[in-house]
């Protein structure tokens, strides 16, 4: 134990830029993410054909192992941040692509319709009836998709992206526990404190009327 | 005034659900729409606002086809109350009522004083429903609040689908009551679609009746108890409540042929099966004759003596072959 915390202090700088790389890599990806698959969960929402196709592209995405993944794309795209951006990108696009859908679609029929009837337009019901009762549903797609994405981007040091990968690897080539386990805890902690942070977000995002 | 002229839907599966309707729904009337499920009284409702587009025939409004008219005007001119109450649970009733008005692009005071007006309306104390969420109110009241929502952008045509269909039976009973008030005051074109006969008879100016695609008979309720246009319409409103609604004495002769007898009985007066029971008792009188002779077609059915039509006063529970 006192070794870790040693271990701790002496690479105290090199820890902090790793955990702050981290925390870059899954933000930034997580947001590319929610920017294409929240208006494609929206548009195929709106258009119902296409969502099977979408969502088996993206859930095939899923099942590929997340180190083949990281090696395919290296050959394609070199080394560096950006692949590793692409890699965790198509791995949060399932959750909250799939939420989205499954959100919008879940609205009851009835209240979409006295929308209609009352002389909404499209838009309007999307913005006013289907994105807020949709609201929780998505806010769930992107914890998932975030803390799936802190935990596969400990893989971005394989492609040199850096982040608390970096940390792991070095400990357990050097066959140093504590340096493996200063790598491993911030990353438990971090996609812990994400999910709470997401999870009271998600509780506030849900509409008033719907909570009992 | 609404006009359907020849309309006719059909649906891309092939079902036809409206075959070459034409009615009138009168200003400031309210007119229900009855018929058994899948018999088109939705469909045909859900035209008004063009939520269905007719496959043949056309709709008017004030003798103004609704065809060339945009749709979310056209709705936003209408009000809609649907089944199963249909309020946005994410809104506050206020929200709600609003919605229409602030589609509508009415200035906020206008709107604020309309949502309290309609609220005391229905007598929901607006103070107290306003800022509350649809689902903290009974089914009763949220449906006083999907009825007064409709209410809201002041339409001239408000269309009813079922409107309280998923109440209990005091609630409903009681909006009932509340909308035949309402409609004397407010005095609109009210269109309501129900399977329910009790309710169509209890707040309808004119019932239109239809089966399969195609109406039966339009009338007052009185007249649809008296005349049934034929079987289906007679047995769609049901025996029970045609005699219910009819005293003894309008009732016809023919409904009464099992009590009498088919034996010639001394002299007697020609009187034909459409006589009623009160016009049969005047005509005894003024005639002088003591026995009827009931004839269809110069046919002679049976004769019924004085005595007989007491008796069938008396049976008169008993007897069903109408």
């Amino acid at each position: 134990m006192r070794n870790f915390f040693d271990t701790l202090v002496s690479r105290q700088d090199m820890i902090q830029d790793a955990f702050l790389e981290h925390i870059y890599l899954s933000f930034v990806a997580v947001a590319i993410g929610i920017a294409i698959a929240l208006p494609t969960g929206i548009i195929i929402a709106r258009y119902r054909r296409y969502a099977e196709p979408v969502i088996g592209v993206t859930a095939i995405f899923q099942t590929i192992p997340s180190l083949a993944l990281f090696g395919f794309l290296v050959p394609i795209l070199g080394i560096g941040s950006p692949t590793a951006l692409i890699a965790l990108i198509i791995y949060a696009l399932l959750p909250i692509l799939r939420n989205t859908y499954t959100g919008i679609t879940g609205v009851d029929g009835s209240t979409i319709e006295a929308g209609r009837g009352m002389g909404m337009t499209r838009t309007q019901i999307l913005r006013q009836i289907e994105l807020p009762l949709a609201l929780p549903f998505i806010m769930a797609g992107i914890r998932t998709a975030t803390v799936l994405t802190v935990g596969i981007a400990t893989l971005a040091t394989f492609v040199g992206a850096g982040g608390l990968g970096d940390i792991i690897y070095r400990g357990l080539q050097s066959y140093n526990n504590s340096l493996v386990l200063a790598g491993a805890l911030p990353v438990a902690l971090l996609a812990i404190g994400f999910d709470l942070i997401l999870k009271w977000i998600e509780k506030r995002a849900t509409p008033k009327g719907l909570k009992n | 005034m609404i006009r359907f002229e020849q309309v006719t839907k059909k649906f891309p599966d092939g079902t036809e659900a409206l075959k070459d309707v034409s009615v009138v729904f009168p200003t400031h009337k309210l007119t229900v729409v009855i018929g058994p499920s899948g018999c088109g009284k939705t469909t045909l409702m859900r035209m008004v606002n063009k939520l269905e587009t007719p496959t043949a025939g056309d709709i008017f409004i004030d003798e103004e086809s609704i065809t060339g008219l945009e749709e979310v005007k056209l709705r936003r001119s209408i009000g809609y109350v649907i089944q199963r109450i249909g309020l946005f649970p994410h809104m506050t009733i206020e929200d709600n009522v609003s919605l229409v008005p602030r589609l509508l692009e009415w200035d906020k005071e206008k709107t604020a004083a309309r949502v309290e007006e309609l609220l005391k309306l229905v007598g929901l104390e607006p103070e107290v429903y306003k800022e509350r969420y649809p689902l903290e109110l009974s089914g009763g009241q949220q449906q006083r609040v999907g009825v007064v929502r409709a209410l809201a952008g002041n339409p001239n045509i408000i269309l009813m689908d079922e409107p309280f269909s998923a109440l209990d039976p005091i609630s409903r009973e009681q909006l009932q009551d509340d909308l035949r008030n309402l409609q004397q005051e407010i005095q609109k074109t009210i269109v309501f679609v129900t399977h329910d006969m009790d309710e169509a008879l209890k707040i309808a100016d004119m019932v239109v009746v239809m089966r399969d695609g195609k109406i039966e008979q339009t009338g007052s309720p009185q007249e649809l108890i008296n005349e049934p246009a034929n079987d289906f319409v007679r047995s769609f409103i049901g025996l029970d409540r045609i005699n219910r609604q009819r005293t003894f004495g309008e009732r016809k002769l023919k409904e009464f042929l099992s009590v009498f007898g088919m034996e010639p009985i001394g002299d007697a007066l020609q009187v034909s099966l459409e006589t009623t029971i009160d016009e049969a008792f005047s005509k005894l009188e003024s005639s002088g004759y003591a026995n009827l002779q009931i004839v269809d077609d110069g046919r002679v059915l049976a004769y019924a003596s004085d005595r007989d039509l007491v008796k069938a006063a008396l049976r008169k529970e008993e007897v069903e072959n109408v």
